[in-house]
């Protein structure tokens, strides 16, 4: 889960915004473009940002004994790159820090670095690379979203132990915040992961145009996809 | 096989619903108190270092079933978003 209000001192919510800021920013005109070159992709766009809307609410158990939630940034990295995924998952924040307390806004640049960002950068880049060197679509979608939803909690753990070193360092801050937080994600993440696969597999069965269009499989890929029904 | 995906992630699904129902049937036996939110857990881990929130939140949900309305709200929302857009994309299909 998210960083809490009031739970990162200065300088670390400063320098988070500050890091954040450039991603969001190229975001926004990222979405401007896309807005205006490629209005058939808003539909996906609208179902990216309500993956992370859906998965982000729902607060699961874990096999350790408490209980987290999965992040859903995985679809909208692999879709449209981790800078519009970062605005999308601000909008999910911002929400949640107003209405829920869950999260907070002192300490929103960490979390949208953590969830907007960092997850959705592994995920783009796990695809871009998995698809390329030729591994199945699915699996290296179910993959790139598994280790999105990893790589934000760990990221999360990474800056409450620079925050918080404490008198055992940075290494032991950070295994003792992994343990709350990355380990407890396992499970949700390779759910997150499967569920992302199927929908990636209805989108390719329903709206395989849109995904030649945003560059993500050629026509030939997708034929092969559809044809071989798994 | 036509609905492998499918299948796959309904077993994922069923172990993972076991997984729960097996380690809650242990915390129960132990008598310990668990299901508490990993953020709860990393903020006590930080309290414990004697370290105060500075800021609280501007406004709290005044209880857990408030809590749980808007978060429930957040997930209709984004559901019923998914729901629609598929819904459009199966009906455009169909009418060509």
């Amino acid at each position: 889960m998210h960083i809490m209000e009031g739970f990162l001192p200065s300088p670390w919510w400063e320098i988070w915004f500050l890091v954040s800021l450039p991603f969001i920013i190229i975001g926004i005109y990222q979405l401007n473009r896309l807005v205006r070159e490629k209005r058939e992709a808003l539909p996906l766009l609208a179902v990216a940002g309500a993956f992370i809307f859906v998965f982000s609410s729902l607060k699961l158990p874990s096999f350790n004994g408490s209980c987290s939630h999965p992040t859903g940034t995985g679809l909208g990295a692999i879709l449209f790159g981790p800078c519009i995924a970062g605005v999308l998952g601000l909008i999910v924040l911002v929400f949640q820090a107003a209405f829920l307390a869950h999260g907070g806004i002192t300490t929103l640049g960490a979390n949208v670095f953590s969830m907007g960002i960092a997850g959705p950068a592994v995920a783009y880049l796990i695809y871009r690379v998995g698809t390329r060197v030729g591994a199945g679509t699915y699996a290296v979608v179910f993959v790139a979203a598994t280790l999105a939803d990893l790589a934000t909690y760990v990221v999360t753990s990474i800056q409450l132990a620079l925050a918080f070193p404490g008198t055992a360092g940075f290494v032991g801050a950070f295994s003792a915040f992994a343990t709350v937080f990355a380990v407890t994600q396992i499970p949700l993440a390779i759910i997150e992961g499967a569920v992302i696969a199927l929908v990636f597999k209805y989108i390719v069965q329903l709206k395989p145009e849109i995904l030649t269009r945003l560059n993500l499989l050629s026509e030939s890929a997708i034929r092969r996809l559809r044809e071989a029904a798994v | 096989m036509k609905y492998g995906m499918e299948m796959a992630v309904a077993i994922l699904i069923v172990a993972f619903v076991g997984m729960f129902l097996a380690q809650d049937a242990a915390i129960q036996a132990a008598g310990e108190e668990a299901w508490e939110g990993a953020d709860d857990a990393a903020a006590d881990l930080i309290e414990a270092s004697g370290y105060e929130p500075w800021i609280d939140p501007l406004w709290e949900p005044p209880s857990g079933e408030i809590e749980s309305l808007l978060f429930a709200l957040q997930a209709a929302i984004g559901a019923i978003t998914i729901g629609y857009v598929f819904g459009y994309w199966q009906g455009g299909r169909k009418a060509t």
